[in-house]
């Protein structure tokens, strides 16, 4: 370490000022909007805390926080139990590990957008997914799975899980890394069970990697865009309504900007305690 | 529960079961990977099809006939092919200044008493972990109010800035661990800091950049959302968002909409494919191992 050269204050301030000016400065401001009534057009006028209130009250808004808790618990908790249980059974090297690692790992190379047309033609009136329901002799079961607001959030959910579950296994399986071999080893001569080495022994060693995919999930559950907007835009009647995509049309669709950047900001809020607890994770790992 | 190596114990006994029974580790693995390869497989069955076999046989049937219409249609009736260089652009200048700037604010960080550089990471961090929510207004109108909206440039620089933090953050951990005596050497040969950066930290930091390039080339060309919060022209659409287009303009032609997901897909599975080693390790770096 030594005192700090000019070239090394450039080689800083370049990167941050840029930080700052498009991220940070946009954030703010989005705080500022959000107490105003504004259409893009002249200057905002403020309200105080009146978008917030409207918000309290608005059952569409209602409806895209009840999704997205949905969401964060389906979303997460699917692609989490999924993905650890891969990663247990991928772990160990052996014949065709390999090959099943990176079947399940492809799918999360594609975009959403492409993730969810793929499965657009999957769940179509005629798709395979009905074709397969009919070929199993569950007919009944057949439906318009995103055309029917019972089912579409759901039909969406899975979609993302099936991209999901290659991520959470990645990190699963370096977290694995991690586990001393040796610890089990002697429970198993001490007779525990494989549910009891488990829970005890690997469990424990995996804290770490829980908290980042517990961090990880809940602030990608609550940015989830992408997704919903390529499979159902919200839709039908509001029933994959997300925080994030009501946020949008309201901003980019009415262009009630100020009504928009509420939204935002109650996003915001909700991500920001996840936020700090992975910032403190990730600054005691820095020491 | 009872055959799966639930424990991935090293222990004596169940190795012994595996090298007896291999079969019961693929009883269970083939179906699951099936499950996860098989939408897939679908949806390449369907951009090869006719339309004429789609609405004969139904969308779920098995192939019976092949054909290149979807992709014809997908490269005449839109505008894919400018959508693909487009998202070629934005992706290359993206990722390369993405890093060229992280790798300056992590040398800075890691090398240097900078004052409060520890705060300075984890706000650079805290950047990128914001919902993109959060921003999407004010960068709609601050790219207007610079006159650089709807241009790829707008885009390019949105997309810098959003990911500064995190490839900050784990280069930063990287380049820590690198010895200081490597440093000394090269100063007491008398390089100044230029030559440090350039000769010592970016060949030695080259499995990391490697990694995150491989990472980034992925996210940023599978980005909708600065797309369509920065663009307006169709013209200068990405390729994730001209899918979008392609989807509302051929809502019944499916082996059109899924000719042209394929080909959205097929860039980033070609790096998947070529620099798996680096995509998984780049996963992990920023996971705070």
């Amino acid at each position: 370490m030594r005192r700090v050269p000019p070239l090394i204050w450039a080689f800083l301030l370049v990167p941050l000022a840029m930080e700052l000016a498009f991220v940070f400065w946009p954030a703010i401001n989005s705080f500022y909007i959000s107490l105003t009534k504004w259409n893009g057009v002249g200057a905002p006028e403020y309200v105080g805390l009146k978008n917030f209130q409207n918000l309290a009250a608005d059952p569409i808004f209602i409806q895209a926080l009840v999704n997205n808790v949905y969401w964060v618990i389906g979303f997460g908790g699917a692609s989490v139990v999924i993905g650890m249980l891969l990663a247990l059974a991928l772990n160990k090297p052996r014949r065709g590990v390999g090959f099943y690692r990176s079947a399940i790992y492809l799918p999360m190379v594609f975009s959403l957008t492409v993730t969810g047309l793929f499965w657009r033609l999957l769940y179509a009136p005629s798709g395979s997914v009905n074709g397969l329901l009919g070929l199993l002799g569950l007919g009944d079961w057949q439906k318009q799975w995103l055309a029917d607001p019972s089912t579409a959030l759901t039909a969406v959910l899975v979609a993302a899980v099936w991209r999901q579950c290659g991520y959470i296994m990645v990190l699963y399986l370096a977290g694995l890394k991690g586990v001393d071999p040796t610890l089990e080893e002697a429970a198993a001569v001490d007779g525990a069970s494989r549910w009891q080495r488990f829970w005890r022994i690997v469990m424990p060693q995996l804290r770490g990697v829980n908290a980042v995919v517990f961090a990880v999930t809940v602030i990608d559950s609550l940015r989830t865009f992408d997704i919903v907007w390529a499979m159902t835009q919200g839709g039908p009647y509001n029933s994959t309504q997300l925080l994030s995509t009501y946020m949008y049309q309201t901003a980019f669709t009415t262009v009630n900007l100020g009504y928009g950047s509420a939204i935002a900001v109650v996003i915001f809020l909700l991500a920001i305690v996840f936020i700090i607890g992975y910032l403190a994770r990730a600054s005691k790992t820095e020491d | 529960m009872t055959t799966t190596d639930l424990s991935h114990s090293a222990a004596a006994r169940s190795e012994k079961t595996h090298k007896r029974h291999p079969w019961v580790f693929h009883a269970y693995m083939a179906p699951i990977s099936l499950i996860w390869i098989a939408p897939m497989v679908f949806v390449v069955f369907v951009a090869f099809r006719s339309f004429a076999d789609i609405t004969q046989n139904g969308l779920g049937a098995l192939p019976h006939s092949f054909s290149w219409d979807g992709f014809a249609t997908v490269f005449t009736g839109g505008l894919v092919s400018q959508a693909l260089v487009n998202s070629a652009i934005v992706t290359v200048f993206t990722v390369f200044f993405s890093l060229l700037l992280s790798s300056w604010a992590a040398f800075a960080l890691s090398r240097y008493e900078i004052p409060f550089r520890r705060v300075i990471l984890l706000i650079m961090l805290a950047g990128n972990l914001l919902p993109a929510q959060i921003l999407l207004i004010p960068v709609a109108r601050i790219t207007d109010s610079l006159g650089i909206a709807d241009t790829l440039f707008a885009l390019i620089l949105v997309q810098v800035a959003f990911g500064l933090g995190f490839y900050t953050f784990v280069l930063h951990g990287f380049m820590r661990s690198i010895p200081a005596e490597i440093f000394e050497a090269a100063r007491v040969d008398g390089a100044g800091e230029l030559r440090v950066y350039l000769t010592v930290v970016l060949p030695l930091t080259r499995p990391s950049l490697a990694a995150l390039a491989a990472l980034a080339t992925t996210w940023v060309w599978n980005d909708l959302l600065w797309a369509l919060t920065v663009l307006r022209t169709e013209s200068k659409f990405p390729i994730n968002a001209e899918l979008l287009n392609i989807q509302g303009g051929y809502v019944s032609q499916w082996n059109v909409v899924a000719s042209g997901a394929l080909i959205a897909a097929i860039p980033t599975a070609i790096v998947f494919f070529v620099f798996q080693k680096q995509f998984v390790s780049g996963l992990t770096l920023g996971a705070g191992k």
